[in-house]
């Protein structure tokens, strides 16, 4: 029976976490496009905070960001001042066809500098520009073209000027943005390195991706574009407006009145905009997430004859997200127009105003001219500036999540007196350990329990039994609350973090691997093992002759987290991996769950050889893989409720006993 | 095309008013200028008056107006037009994919069939958008804004006719430059990523072996090299804007002297009617910015356009892809499986159709209706592909599989697969609850039907300890129950079919031996009229079975009971072996 769609939204809309996906497709172009929706990214909760760290970063390019700001200015005024010359030149043209531009009107300081200017060049080049404008023209048009020949060669210069120093201003502002964040993306790194297991195992992998992706992608973009066209807007609004109020004050307030309508207007819309988005994201996550469920989980659909229900629910997802985007849709779309043509509106304005003017003799046709022109620019910082806004907010916002990782509490640091422990021989001791991962759960109680090398221990008991914290412990992955864990004598936590780390192997009941070859994955433990040391640790892992049936042996690559590879080849290369290390301690974790049990057999005779010196921890769920360790431990809500060999354990009839006859079930 | 156009048909209208929409703009946009022009030779000629000032005003207001009303029309219809255009394709899209056989979905995997439905859906529909609000707009400008001038000045319009073709040129250089550096620069961040999730996904991994160093050191590596390749895509394309101003430059000035020289002329020969005066020449400037701003738009289109099309060749590939496996052609609709007798004959299957080891060879094998098979084997041996060949998850390339005497495809895979319940070795759950989850089986069951399956499953008492019991919600993937809890909801969901067949593909794997006897136990008291077949590792799992078959590297080594086998069998007294003997060497 298909779901609602108030059911469906509910269940599916949750799982839509933006940017869980990681790597993108292969169809994500150049940034952006890949993951889930950018979406709007929230708004961030301490903003002056977060600014000024990610000032931090950029901050150290003080020097080059100043250079940017006065290239930006420069700039600006620069094409602002380029645009002003038309206005002396339609003017000299309307001159010569017989207006009579009143003087008055041109008193402003910024013409009277620019005709003061265009006349000294045309005086001091004179024999330069004749060559130009030659000899065709009778005397008072010749007199006009060489005044439109030297404001055109200022305006060469003045051109030429601008796209320098936009260039530079492009050029500086990329090498700033992409150090500053490279350097952001190595610290987050380097803190998520620092950071304890128990980080990771709260927050999942989808999550922590997105900060990598979808955030840092949104404070590149910002550093990259929204900053310097929100800068450069801001300048060249302040700019065109002094240009408009010394050409003329009057048209120049037309422009300001129309102002208020393009703010109020364009948030508006934007918020009608934004509300109708948040619902379209919403319900695209649901439609990809039910996707992303279905079409992973294709197979048990087929098998059940399901896909009519599925398309059925898939058609409901399908129809509101249709319904929500189109509304999105149309909001999004008219923005454009809408302050487009508000601005064209202000632009008929200034012009039926400014003929008005010109009838009354207070503009002339070259200020006209220039205001039609500055009144379509002063439209666009302002679009410009309430677009990005959006952007930046969701970078900022964005900024605060990668800045709350960085934040985290790392592993405790080693203490002073910890000391490192090359030749560790492997004599642990758990000493009335207790431990939950919350507080307010426990799971493990008093602990107690030796391991000498050459000992094999093993740990049995229904899941959330609390085996695996067992070895979570032993590593420090998780630190414990009362109790002492000794290896040597010496408390754990007196052993430098990377000391004891590396004298534990762990085969681990998740199997990872590392895009590499089948070679640096075994070698992984240690990097220093030679090739037939790698072998050597293959064959002792019976993954030898699998491995030579690969395409190229050893060389394969491995991809995606070895998908390439049967989930029990992987674990044999896990195995492997541990059977290279020196580590005198082992911790076996449902090593060989995917394995089937000949081959198993055969990865114990030759682990057997391995163990005689090392002590070795094996957690598994089969008990004929733990048959023959030196202890079994019976765990059941935290305690050891048995201890002892096999033959011990089946002769106390108790609950070791059960489990090995059926009479019980693990669960 | 014509598989396009079956997205566009059924809203042709909105396909045609859009753009129409937008040519009202472009039209409003393209006169505009023409207004200024009309005021600034009335003040030049001195014939403009402050009523025909006000006369343009209105007009240029009107035209704004109409202009507005276009757009927004435009993003009206453009909005109906490309999201139901996008909508109905990804219906179909799913639709088409819940066609596939286990042969399709393995060919495209199921992460590209997820972009393909999703991403590239998403960047064909904004593709279609941006076609109807801007593919005539830009072109429309540039156009309009070329006649215009042309009428304004032919003569001074030569001037656009060299440098237009130049900014082309350098635009495409540009852009051609840019194409492969964009997409070295995506490699890059595909390539962090993956060292980024690899990271934290093996965190265990990386800290027990005490790699933090090395694996910092390779992601800086990897972020380098992303810096790289972004400056070199970077740095080539912050070249567009100073190339597109100094052609801009360029052409201004020109026609600002070209365009003097002509006022000037023109003035001389006809005085004050001449045809190009200064507010032509002021227009004329106009238009060259629209001319060459809408260029600009049009390479960018182009430019997004190529990342459609890539998109749509993906989506067409899921389209296009050929079913593998349909309804064979005497297939009738009426046939049922009635009792759930099984034969193989002469079976041979490959994976891949040109490979020369099969992954089934000659298989010959006769399974009674209502008996209990054992399948054992060493990993990757056959065992799968042998059981998924009954409900036609994989067609046999030779012989033929009966199921009650016919052969499998004479039956509608409807019926075929109705009959037959497979629990899978990648088995999952849906999000939703458990009840829900178990209803897959069987949608109309009763409550009673639910727990009577549950209970088989052995299920039900832990469901029921749940404080939803079977109202508990289950995530994504079924992530909040065990392994072995995962498992036995499993097999209740396929018990609920209450199938004729029902095969358990390694399905017990996670539950202990105590619990997987009772499973087996409800199997044969609930199930005693279906066929059972039960792929384990663990010969305790299938000692019982009336029959057991023996399979290594796609052959069938052995068939028989356990004591028969234990007796002939080498390679099953080898896994008898290797599961019992630390007890007792027995």
């Amino acid at each position: 029976m298909a779901r609602s769609l108030q059911e469906l939204q509910k269940q599916y809309h949750s799982s839509s976490k933006p940017g869980a996906k990681g790597p993108g497709g292969p169809g994500g172009g150049p940034r952006g496009g890949r993951g889930g929706p950018r979406g709007m990214g929230g708004k961030p909760k301490n903003l002056k905070k977060t600014i000024g760290r990610l000032l931090g970063y950029v901050g150290k390019y003080k020097v080059l960001l100043f250079v940017v700001l006065i290239f930006m200015m420069i700039n600006t005024v620069a094409s602002l001042v380029g645009g002003y010359m038309t206005r002396p030149i339609i003017n000299q043209l309307s001159e010569y066809v017989g207006l009579e531009v009143d003087q008055e009107t041109l008193n402003s300081p910024i013409y009277q500098a620019l005709d003061s200017a265009i006349r000294s060049v045309k005086d001091s080049a004179v024999g330069f520009i004749g060559g130009i404008v030659g000899d065709g023209f009778n005397e008072k048009a010749t007199a006009v073209m060489f005044y439109i020949a030297a404001t055109i060669m200022i305006l060469v210069c003045i051109y030429a000027f601008t796209i320098l120093t936009h260039y530079l201003q492009a050029r500086v502002m990329l090498t700033i943005s992409q150090n500053s964040i490279e350097k952001i993306r190595n610290d987050l790194f380097k803190k998520l390195q620092k950071l304890p297991v128990r980080y990771f195992d709260t927050h999942p992998t989808g999550e922590v991706m997105s900060r990598f992706t979808n955030d840092v992608d949104n404070i590149d973009v910002m550093l990259n574009n929204s900053l310097t066209s929100i800068v450069s807007g801001v300048i060249s609004l302040v700019g065109t407006l002094v240009f408009m109020i010394t050409t003329n004050p009057w048209l120049t307030l037309i422009t300001v009145v129309f102002v208020p309508f393009f703010a109020i207007g364009g948030a508006k819309i934007a918020g009608a905009s934004r509300k109708y988005y948040t619902g379209q994201q919403a319900a695209l996550g649901a439609a990809n997430g039910y996707i992303e469920e279905t079409v992973s989980g294709q197979k048990v659909v087929k098998v059940f004859n399901h896909e009519h229900v599925c398309c059925e629910e898939f058609e409901t997802l399908n129809e509101d997200l249709r319904d929500k985007q189109m509304k999105a849709q149309f909001y999004g779309g008219i923005m454009g127009p809408i302050m487009h043509n508000t601005s064209m509106i202000s632009y008929s304005v200034t012009i039926g105003v400014g003929g008005i003017l010109m009838v009354m003799g207070k503009l002339d046709p070259g200020a006209l001219q220039l205001f039609a022109q500055y009144s379509k620019q002063f439209s666009m910082p302002i679009n410009n500036i309430s677009q990005q806004t959006s952007s930046i907010f969701s970078a900022l916002a964005g900024a605060e999540r990668v800045f709350a990782v960085m934040d985290e509490e790392p592993e405790t640091p080693d203490s002073e007196s910890a000391i490192d422990m090359p030749d560790m021989k492997g004599d642990v001791v758990f000493e009335d350990v207790t431990f939950g991962y919350n507080p307010d759960k426990t799971i493990l109680k008093n602990i107690t329990l030796y391991a000498h090398p050459g000992q094999k221990i093993a740990f049995v008991g229904s899941t959330g039994a609390g085996k695996t914290t067992v070895t979570n412990l032993l590593s420090r992955f998780y630190d414990i609350e009362s109790g002492k864990i000794t290896i040597d004598g010496v408390d754990i936590h007196d052993i430098k973090r990377d000391s004891l780390r590396s004298n534990i192997a762990m085969v681990l009941q998740d199997t990872h691997l590392f895009t590499g070859t089948v070679m640096e994955n075994i070698r992984y433990g240690r990097p220093d093992a030679t090739d037939d040391e790698v072998i050597a640790a293959a064959k002792t892992a019976s993954a030898h002759s699998f491995i030579m049936r690969l395409e190229k042996g050893y060389d394969t690559m491995l991809e995606g987290d070895g998908a390439n590879l049967s989930q029990g080849q992987r674990q044999l290369l896990n195995i492997a991996r541990a059977a290279l290390s020196k580590a005198p301690i082992l911790v076996l974790d449902e090593a060989t769950s995917s394995v089937d049990t000949r081959t198993e057999r055969h990865i114990e005779h030759g682990m057997d050889r391995l163990m005689a010196t090392r002590t070795t921890f094996v957690i598994a769920h089969r008990l004929s893989t733990v048959r023959n360790s030196n202890a079994i431990m019976v765990l059941e809500q935290g305690e050891i409720i048995e201890r002892g060999t096999h033959d011990q354990l089946l002769d106390m009839k108790g609950r070791y006993y059960e489990l090995y006859t059926g009479k019980r079930e693990l669960d | 095309m014509k598989r396009w156009m079956k997205y566009v048909k059924p809203y042709l209208l909105y396909f045609i008013l859009g753009p129409l929409c937008m040519i009202i703009e472009v039209v409003g946009e393209v006169l505009m200028p023409m207004y200024l022009a009309e005021v600034i030779n009335g003040a030049v000629k001195g014939t403009l008056t402050s009523e025909g000032s006000l006369w343009v005003m209105a007009k240029m207001i009107g035209t704004a107006l109409i202009m507005m009303l276009g757009g927004v029309g435009g993003s009206y219809f453009g909005a109906k037009a490309s999201v139901n255009f996008a909508a109905d394709l990804r219906a179909d899209l799913f639709k088409k994919v819940q066609g596939y056989s286990f042969a399709n979905i393995d060919k495209f995997s199921t992460a590209s069939l997820i972009t393909r439905l999703t991403n590239d859906v998403t960047q064909v529909q904004n593709f279609v958008n941006m076609m109807l609000r801007m593919m005539l707009r830009s072109p429309g400008m540039l156009i309009g804004g070329i006649i215009m001038a042309i009428r304004l000045s032919p003569s001074l319009s030569v001037v656009m006719a060299v440098t237009l073709p130049l900014l082309l040129i350098s635009m495409a250089f540009i852009i051609a430059r840019g194409m492969p550096r964009f997409s070295k620069m995506q490699t890059k961040i595909d390539a962090l990523n993956s060292t980024v999730q690899e990271n934290i996904t093996n965190v265990r991994v990386v800290k027990s072996f005490v790699r933090e160093d090395f694996e910092t050191e390779k992601f800086e590596n990897s972020n380098k090299n992303l810096k790289g390749a972004g400056m070199s895509a970077m740095k080539n394309m912050i070249f567009m804007q100073p190339v597109q101003s100094f052609f801009m430059y360029i052409t201004t000035g020109l026609v600002i002297w070209f365009g003097s020289i002509l006022v000037i002329n023109n003035f001389d020969s006809f005085g004050v009617n001449s045809a190009f005066g200064v507010g032509e020449l002021s227009s004329f400037i106009n238009y060259v910015t629209q001319i060459l701003m809408s260029l600009m738009m049009v390479t960018f289109m182009l430019m997004f356009s190529s990342r459609a099309l890539a998109s749509a060749k993906r989506i067409n590939e899921v389209l296009d892809e050929k079913l593998d496996i349909v309804d064979g052609e005497n297939a009738d609709d009426s046939v049922t499986v009635e009792k759930g007798e099984i034969e193989f004959k002469n079976v041979t299957y490959r994976y891949y159709k040109n490979s020369e080891e099969p992954v089934l060879a000659n298989i010959d094998l006769k399974i009674a209706a209502g008996s209990t098979v054992g399948i054992i084997g060493s990993t990757g041996c056959g065992k799968t592909t042998l059981v998924s060949l009954i409900p036609r998850l994989y067609d046999t390339d030779e012989g033929e599989v009966l199921v009650d005497g016919k052969n499998v495809k004479d039956y509608t895979l409807y019926n075929l697969r109705e009959g037959v319940g497979m629990v899978l070795q990648k088995n999952v759950l849906f999000s939703g609850t458990i009840e829900e989850n178990l209803r897959w089986g069987k949608e109309i069951a009763t409550d009673e039907e639910i727990f009577a399956a549950a209970e088989s499953a052995q299920a039900d008492k832990f469901v029921k300890n749940f404080t939803l019991g079977y109202q508990t919600e289950l995530g994504q993937g079924g992530v909040n129950v065990s392994g072995g809890q995962k498992q036995r909801l499993c097999i209740a969901r396929a018990l609920l079919k209450e199938p004729k067949i029902i095969i358990l593909d390694d399905s017990t794997s996670a539950v202990d031996t105590a619990t997987e006897a009772q499973i087996r136990r409800a199997f044969r008291e609930e199930l005693a009229a279906s066929t059972k077949i039960i792929i384990a590792q663990r010969i305790s799992s299938v000692k019982d079975a009336d029959m057991i078959v023996v399979m290594d590297d796609g052959k069938i080594t052995g068939v028989g009971t356990h004591d028969y086998l234990m007796e002939n069998n080498v390679e099953y007294q080898e896994i008898y072996n290797s599961q019992i003997s630390g007890k007792d060497g027995n």
